[in-house]
């Protein structure tokens, strides 16, 4: 049983990566079921890559890398919100073009460093075994903060997911929610890139709320299996990487997705009325 | 004062009006039944009445105010909503979400809440799918529980966009024994529809065609020749009543 606590036990890396790694799979938990509910993970999926020209150019400039990705999530946010009303294509054209623009141009950029393929590995899948206090002290700040805003919006964001206008109606500004919503989107992405990377985060961001919507009737019991699964997958992932010598990261993710297809199929498999409702209703 | 004024009202989008001209006055515990065809500005009137979109030209006010600015008073049922299946909630959460304008963001629910709740549940008939999932509901049932958060708000204006499509002949029978009963207690309901018959049973119908063909009460308005007008395509008369056929061939008889 050893082999379970020993990695954390023994090594200070290990107990960073599980603390960043918790703070992450909270803070994705929370934000990831407002993403699924509302059907934003295309959108979410596209701020996480966003960020990639603004952590590149903080490369180049030697600036916090950090605030890179925050500029970068801002401009992608500007970005979405200006196509997505603007323009006549679908809103899934537009933002599709705008992401892998944006991820095309952070590659271009971090191609002028020397060290090229080794930051851009970091930046795509984060280096959750680096993890500082710093950066663990910041996705605190940042998570505590997401719980308390989500919980503030609980209930205009529950209206959104039924009918914008319905929630507009109720007096609760559609625009101004829907905006809050996708700012909580970039403050988990760009807080969470360190730990698990911008190509990452997504899975955790959209995984275990997508588990969490298979098998809860309530919301808030949605929140609580979407974060008690990303707990267990950072737990899991972490031990998986240090006993194979794998990748942390990518670890993680793959037992978030693995546990989704595993309940997917263990439903399908018992012909449960969810999912096939889910199938028959489009 | 009227619970909703329009004066010379334009409504459409951006600079485009697609119904000009009207001038309409509902009173408290007034039905008024909008009907037209898909495209005829029924929609557009609807969100205009509760504020969501700025009047083209003339004036309009609801509850003696701008429109959208008394979200506690008026409840609003939009024609199409967002991926309801995905959503993990039970009916009666779905419902409690209608009393959420009066609570605000953080506001405790309270007795009365449930029991707002409770009436618009049972007035629906789906008290007995309170504790269902909404995945597991059928178009109707979902559709009346909606019906019923727009009900619990227990609202001075109620705007309804095609509350009873999917719903069966006893369902639309029920609807409008409840609207009814919205009336009596002192609220102005405003539904779209292009059911005749539903038309018929309100207290006042305004016929749409891109343009007014008709305001007033279902006997003055409801005729053969508005009708023709308003659908566009064929009329015949039956002892029994209009028969209306539209372009989708959709049928609706009326009493005389």
């Amino acid at each position: 049983m050893g082999a379970l606590w020993d990695p954390f036990l023994d090594n200070l890396f290990m107990q960073r990566a599980l603390a960043a790694g918790l703070l992450v799979a909270i803070a994705c938990g929370i934000v990831g079921t407002f993403v699924v509910l509302r059907g934003l993970a295309f959108l979410g999926d596209a701020l996480a890559h966003g960020v990639l020209p603004g952590i590149a150019t903080a490369l180049v400039l030697g600036a916090s890398s950090l605030a890179g990705a925050a500029v970068g999530a801002a401009v992608m946010v500007g970005g979405v919100t200006l196509v997505t009303r603007r323009s006549r294509l679908s809103a899934d054209t537009a933002i599709g073009l705008l992401f892998v623009g944006m991820l095309a141009l952070g590659v271009v950029i971090v191609s002028r460093q020397a060290s090229f393929a080794g930051d851009l590995t970091n930046v795509l899948f984060g280096e959750i075994l680096g993890t500082s206090n710093g950066d663990i002290l910041v996705q605190l700040v940042a998570t505590v903060g997401v719980g308390l805003v989500s919980a503030l919006c609980a209930r205009a964001f529950l209206l959104l997911s039924i009918s914008p206008e319905q929630a507009q109606v109720a007096g609760f500004r559609a625009g101004l929610y829907h905006g809050v919503m996708l700012t909580l989107v970039a403050v988990t992405v760009v807080v969470s890139f360190t730990t698990v990377g911008t190509l990452l985060v997504f899975g955790m961001l959209l995984a275990p709320a997508a588990t969490g919507a298979l098998v809860a009737r309530g919301v808030a019991t949605m929140v609580g299996v979407a974060v008690t699964g990303g707990i267990a997958s950072v737990v899991a992932g972490l031990l998986v990487s240090y006993h194979l010598d794998l990748a942390a990261g990518a670890s993680v993710v793959l037992v978030t997705v693995a546990i989704f297809f595993t309940v997917f199929a263990v439903q399908a498999l018992r012909g449960g009325a969810r999912v096939s409702h889910v199938g028959h209703r489009h | 004062m009227g619970a909703v004024s329009c004066r010379g009202l334009a409504v459409g989008y951006g600079r485009d009006a697609i119904v000009q001209g009207l001038d309409l006055d509902i009173a408290p515990g007034t039905w008024l039944s909008v009907v037209g065809t898909n495209g005829s500005g029924k929609s557009t009137l609807l969100k205009t009445l509760v504020g969501l979109i700025p009047p083209v030209a003339g004036k309009v006010t609801a509850l003696g105010a701008e429109p959208g600015d008394s979200p506690r008073r008026t409840a609003y049922l939009a024609q199409s909503r967002e991926g309801g299946f995905l959503l993990p909630l039970r009916s009666r959460d779905l419902v409690r979400m209608g009393r959420y304008s009066v609570r605000g963001l953080l506001g405790r629910m309270r007795p009365d809440d449930d029991a707002a709740c409770r009436r618009a549940m049972e007035a629906l008939d789906v008290l007995d799918l309170a504790h269902l999932p909404l995945g597991r509901l059928s178009g109707g049932q979902e559709q009346r529980v909606h019906l019923a958060q727009a009900l619990a708000r227990e609202a001075d204006l109620i705007v309804l966009d095609e509350p009873t499509s999917g719903l069966d002949a006893a369902s639309r029978a029920r609807y409008r024994e409840v609207i009814r009963a919205e009336c009596r207690r002192g609220a102005a309901v405003v539904a779209a529809t292009h059911d005749v018959g539903e038309a018929a049973a309100a207290d006042l119908v305004l016929l749409l065609a891109h343009r007014v063909v008709a305001l007033g009460p279902p006997s003055e308005a409801l005729t053969a020749a508005n009708l023709l007008e308003t659908f566009g395509v064929v009329i015949s008369e039956l002892p029994e009543g209009l028969l209306v056929m539209e372009p989708t061939h959709q049928h609706h008889e009326i009493d005389p």
